[in-house]
């Protein structure tokens, strides 16, 4: 039986493996230099790039954590420190159900409160979709971090004559740094993934933009967009797009992890 | 200075209330938003827009049967095949492996989750559905080929390749919650059954009957997640809104659907449809998560708040 079970799991990682591998095998042969500091070319130009999409990626998780950060951290600290009464339960409810929501719905959100009454497609839209998706996560790791914070803690602050707000900010907060950071990090790796919300958000853009009041490239879009094209050129560069954004998303996961380990052990 | 500092601490408590409600109010606010978008919508074809199988932008008649059957049926397939493995590994990561081994296998079973769905859509067009179709569909069309489930030419994009990327990428979430409920569960009576002269088999079964509820909503928030994925299933669905018994078929689901058509939705009764088809996948989406968090919290309640996911 532990051979079963140890089978499943061994099929688990091996789905892992091949995926992973087969990204950096042929990721690899399209990635140069070049393919990250120069723009897109036409079709059969050589030298074609992705920085744009880079720099919009980049551009595009800056304003969800402008906006979903201190959303999300604040909203966390009240379901912590006041949350344990039936406001906070309902609350909770509420945000655990945003974090459920599929993310082409936010997509379809965004449009409505943002792009139709501007009037165009924007990196704005964009971020603003990207940072719905983030609240909840970073809210819900937010409130866990500072349940892991010692009472005795809170209570030596009070003692001391510290209001509750100096407490909560100056002493808990800051106690719980570590692991509020953490949850951030992880959010913007799942943030840098997402595609679906961008769709009809921040859409795309050929050219290096840095107006966020205009439409903005992002590595998953480009990615989207390659592969659905019929031309070899353009998937091969969709793969080495690929193995930058996977690249960034699990440096972020594993140094997260090895960081933690470092804390709790 | 005392009364100040008390009123300090109600604005402050005030604010982060504000921010908690602005999160929370977003869920609400997107149901009014949605479902003032879809009036036009819903005043043609009434409730019939659920059971209607006619999906045609050019005569403007619009139904949502297509798009449920293939949701449907794309994440039953990867519930089919992501739930076994997945408690196969929770079991391993629980009863078997040690300390050492276990960390270290539950780590890379959760990368699965940090790949983004753009990229399993990318392997799925390239790799899995041409090893699909080269090789694995048309033995089973050879010994199953009188079923009607396994009819067509199969291309390799279609509802059965849709439901096994939908499997890996599941796996993390379902392993996840259910490593977690039987974490949970009292050792006393597997032990006990141990003492006993149980094998390990029964000892596993016990815990996996104690812990039966928080599995199940761990397989129903698999499900949440495989019925809200958007990108891997657009890439490999083959998009075309038809109901067919053949699993080979092309389909589309109510997420990718959406992801399609919704900028090139031309006429203003086009688009109110697609998102009155989000309406419903947000309610769909809604109810199980609600009704998974249920049943997960009944088995780790004793643990404190905090589910995963």
């Amino acid at each position: 039986m532990t051979l079963i079970t140890g089978l499943f799991s061994v099929l688990a990682i091996c789905a892992l493996l091949l995926i992973l591998g087969y990204i950096a095998l042929t990721g690899a042969r399209a990635l140069t230099i070049g393919f990250l500091v120069n723009m897109p070319k036409p079709i059969g130009e050589p030298g074609s790039g992705i920085a744009n999409a880079i720099a919009g990626t980049l551009i595009l998780i800056s304003i969800a954590s402008v906006i979903g950060l201190p959303v999300g951290i604040l909203g966390g600290l009240y379901l912590a420190e006041f949350g344990s009464n039936r406001l906070g339960n309902i609350l909770r409810f509420l945000i655990d159900t945003l974090t459920g929501v599929p993310s082409i719905i936010v997509g379809v959100f965004a449009w409505t409160v943002m792009v139709r009454p501007m009037g165009h497609f924007s990196a704005l839209a964009g971020g603003v979709s990207l940072a719905i998706i983030m609240m909840p996560i970073v809210a819900r790791t937010t409130e866990e971090m500072i349940r892991l914070v010692p009472q005795s803690m809170r209570e030596a602050a009070l003692a001391l004559g510290a209001p509750v707000w100096r407490m909560s900010l100056g002493v808990v907060l800051r106690a719980a740094a570590g692991g509020v950071a953490t949850g951030a990090m992880l959010a913007i790796a799942r943030i840098a993934g997402e595609t679906a919300p961008l769709l009809f958000t921040a859409l795309s853009y050929n050219y290096m933009s840095t107006d966020l009041n205009q439409p903005i490239a992002s590595l998953t879009y480009q990615i989207y967009y390659y592969a659905q094209s019929p031309y070899d050129e353009w998937h091969a560069m969709a793969w080495a797009a690929t193995l930058v954004l996977v690249t960034m998303i699990l440096a972020i996961n594993i140094s997260v992890k090895i960081l933690t380990r470092q804390r709790y052990q | 200075m005392k009364r100040r500092g008390r009123l300090a601490d109600q604005v402050f408590k005030l604010i982060t209330l504000l921010f908690a409600l602005a999160i929370a109010g977003l869920v609400v606010l997107m149901i009014v938003e949605m479902a003032r978008d879809s009036s036009l919508s819903f005043e043609k074809f009434g409730a019939s827009f659920i059971w209607r199988e006619v999906w045609d932008p050019v005569r403007e008649e619009f139904g949502a049967l297509p798009f449920i059957y293939g949701s449907a049926v794309s994440s039953i397939i990867g519930l089919i095949i992501a739930v076994p493995v997945s408690i196969g590994v929770s079991v391993f990561l629980v009863e078997h492996a040690p300390r050492s081994l276990s960390t270290p296998i539950s780590f890379l079973v959760q990368l699965l989750a940090a790949i983004p769905s753009v990229v399993y859509g990318l392997w799925g067009i390239f790799v899995l559905a041409p090893l699909l179709r080269d090789t694995v569909y048309p033995r089973i069309q050879s010994a199953f080929g009188f079923l009607p489930l396994f009819k067509g030419t199969p291309n390799g994009l279609g509802l059965m390749t849709a439901g096994i990327i939908l499997s890996i990428m599941i796996i993390p979430i379902v392993t996840a919650v259910a490593t977690d409920v039987m974490r949970a569960v009292s050792r006393t009576q597997p032990e006990a059954a141990l003492a006993l002269g149980a094998t390990k088999w029964e000892a596993t079964w016990i815990v996996i009957q104690n812990a039966r509820s928080g599995i199940t909503g761990a397989v129903i928030l698999g499900l949440g997640r495989a019925i809200g994925e958007t990108m891997a299933v657009t890439m490999v669905i083959g998009n075309r809104p038809q109901i067919s018994a053949s699993l080979f078929d092309p389909s589309f689901t109510i997420a990718s659907a959406i992801a399609n058509e919704f900028t090139e939705a031309t006429s203003e009764i086009y688009r109110h449809a697609l998102v009155e088809l989000g309406l419903i996948l947000f309610v769909i989406t809604f109810v199980i998560n609600a009704f998974a968090r249920l049943l997960v919290w009944g088995v780790t309640r004793g643990e404190g708040k905090g589910a995963h996911a």
